[in-house]
């Protein structure tokens, strides 16, 4: 179990954090989307519901766009671009 | 254009979770029919086992974490659970009032003096590092979160054995304290003036004094001295211009961003003030369920304690045949209200004490909340109760889930919760007991806790950051 951040294509990376508990989700996922570039892609894949809601809070302050979400059997799959 | 896809949508109830959550309350609620048979005393026990299970099922349903609170404030620029917590604050200080008015409640203040921010800032640092606070780790824990777990017995065993600190610790302590310590006549058995922790209580914390805005009011009018003083001055503003602060500096900007303001008048930052408060509908309502329920606990030992003639529950426990675990007081820890970590150390002094460590040598334990067996230790059942409450909501809206630590996360959650179980021992409670519980009853050394635990939680996201910085110094250009 490790964090992973992998580049999918040009503008589209991922980052998976299953397994982690807060504050380990929405702290990497800030740092990742810090190292992206407006308009990129961040595909988020996490399994810890309550840095669910500090992601989508921390997302609409910033202007990023939370605009797909996913969930299945406790793993959610998240689709952001940065704002 | 957003989406929100998730499982298919079954009955609430109708599927695996659901039926062994029913399965359980079924479980508790047969477990308390029969000790009421047995003896219908028990029923002062199970005020607080029931109360935690609804403790427990608010802070499922509201995420309801001070770690959240004041982590997310500083690490993502989030209010959202500081905003719930301020809320709930401001709710408990109204029922509080109520209780109190009514002369049913159990609160005492806490001596005022430096132990209780540098507690608070130890607690706050130790807090960022274990996920969850002393209430958010219980709630955790219900979910099947382990690293909760894991946080829960560090704070047990650290604070069992900071209470109980040995004679090497004596030269830690001023000389005043031993001095002090010695004056006060306890008896011999309790060896007040060996044990840092044992120094420090006799001979600090005992010569302060603390008190609520009601107790300095005296006004003749208990209504007034305890609905404009403890709720209004010592809770509710306080409330309302942390609230403000936290709209001005992490709110607003976003808001008037989003709605494309750029000369707001009055009435946009009204609407926005109002957006924050009902950002997480979710923590909202947990903090006014918290802060009712709360209230009504106290209501309910208060007037159990009137019926039964007892102050303590300890004594019922004594008429009731079980004296072993009673301090020598012929007491036990028994709050009457919402607490976490006293008990949580009583559990881990039961331990040491059943492993041959004897703890009751200290006034900790000794003197003043006694190591009764955890099955009849009710605020450790209200603890049980939170966590079980957490797992029947959790199991309910599909939200439980085994996770098991990892090296990095155990280690962080048993230094992490050693420094909690110090800081709530230092500070005389955690962010339940030393802040919660004590400034919705105007006793103010609770803003004092919260300051403390706000600079922690601040220095402990920036080493939080700084530890992220190294754990992935030179790594590719995709790393973390």
């Amino acid at each position: 179990m490790a964090i992973k951040f992998d580049k999918i294509e040009d503008g589209h990376y991922q980052l998976d954090v299953c397994g982690y508990v807060c504050p380990h989700p929405q702290m990497y996922t800030k740092k990742a989307l810090q190292k992206l570039a407006e308009g990129d892609q961040l595909t988020l894949v996490f399994d810890n519901p309550s840095s669910g809601e500090s992601i989508l809070a921390m997302c609409e302050s910033e202007g990023n766009d939370v605009y797909e979400r996913s969930e299945e059997d406790g793993t959610a799959v998240w689709q952001i671009r940065k704002g | 254009m957003s989406s929100v896809t998730s499982a298919p949508e079954r009955a609430l109830f109708a599927h695996r979770g659901g039926y062994i959550a029913m399965g359980l309350t079924a479980v508790i609620t047969l477990l308390s029919v029969i000790m009421l048979a047995q003896d219908a005393r028990w029923v002062y026990l199970l005020v607080y086992v029931w109360f935690g299970l609804i403790y427990g099922i608010f802070l499922q349903y509201g995420r309801f974490c001070m770690a959240s609170a004041i982590r997310d404030l500083f690490a993502v620029k989030v209010p959202r659970m500081a905003v719930g917590v301020m809320i709930a604050t401001a709710l408990f200080s109204l029922t509080a009032g109520l209780v109190t008015v009514a002369g049913y409640s159990t609160f005492h203040a806490h001596p005022l003096g430096w132990h209780i921010i540098i507690g608070g800032l130890i607690f706050g640092f130790g807090m960022v590092f274990t996920g969850g606070c002393a209430s958010g780790s219980l709630y955790k824990s219900g979910e099947g979160n382990m690293n909760s777990m894991l946080v829960l017995l560090s704070i047990s065993f650290s604070m069992a054995l900071f209470t109980d600190l040995g004679s090497w610790s004596n030269s830690l302590a001023p000389e005043s304290w031993a001095v002090s310590a010695a004056e006060k006549g306890m008896p011999d058995e309790l060896s007040v003036t060996d044990g840092w922790f044992d120094l420090f209580v006799t001979g600090y914390v005992w010569d302060l004094t603390g008190g609520t805005v009601a107790d300095w009011f005296k006004s003749g009018n208990l209504w007034f001295d305890v609905f404009v003083g403890n709720a209004l001055l010592g809770a509710i503003l306080p409330t309302i211009a942390i609230l403000i602060v936290l709209y001005l500096t992490t709110y607003r900007k976003g808001f008037m961003r989003r709605n494309k303001l750029t000369a707001p008048a009055m009435g946009d930052e009204l609407r926005g003030f109002w957006g924050m408060l009902t950002a997480s509908k979710n923590t909202a309502i947990a903090g006014l369920g918290l802060g009712i329920f709360a209230g009504l606990q106290m209501w309910a030992t208060g007037a159990l304690r009137e019926h039964y003639a007892i102050f303590n529950f300890g004594e019922l426990l004594e008429k009731m045949g079980y004296t072993n675990g009673l301090s020598i007081q012929g007491t036990v820890f028994d709050p009457g209200y919402w607490y976490i970590t006293t008990q949580e150390a009583q559990l881990g002094g039961w331990i040491l004490d059943l492993a041959g460590r004897d703890v009751t040598d200290n006034v900790f334990f000794g003197l003043e909340n006694g190591i009764p067996n955890p099955l009849i230790n009710a605020p450790l059942l209200m603890s049980l109760g939170i966590i079980l409450g957490a797992s029947v909501l959790a199991l309910i809206r599909r939200e439980f889930k085994w996770k098991k630590p990892n090296l990095e996360t155990a280690v962080f959650a048993i230094v992490g919760g050693a420094l909690m179980g110090i800081g709530a021992r230092l500070g005389m409670g955690c962010n339940v007991g030393a802040f919660f519980a004590a400034v919705t009853n105007g006793d103010l050394s609770g803003w004092i806790f919260l300051a403390g635990m706000t600079l922690g939680g601040l220095a402990g996201v920036k080493a939080f950051n700084l530890w992220m910085d190294w754990r992935t110094r030179g790594e590719d250009e995709f790393a973390l």
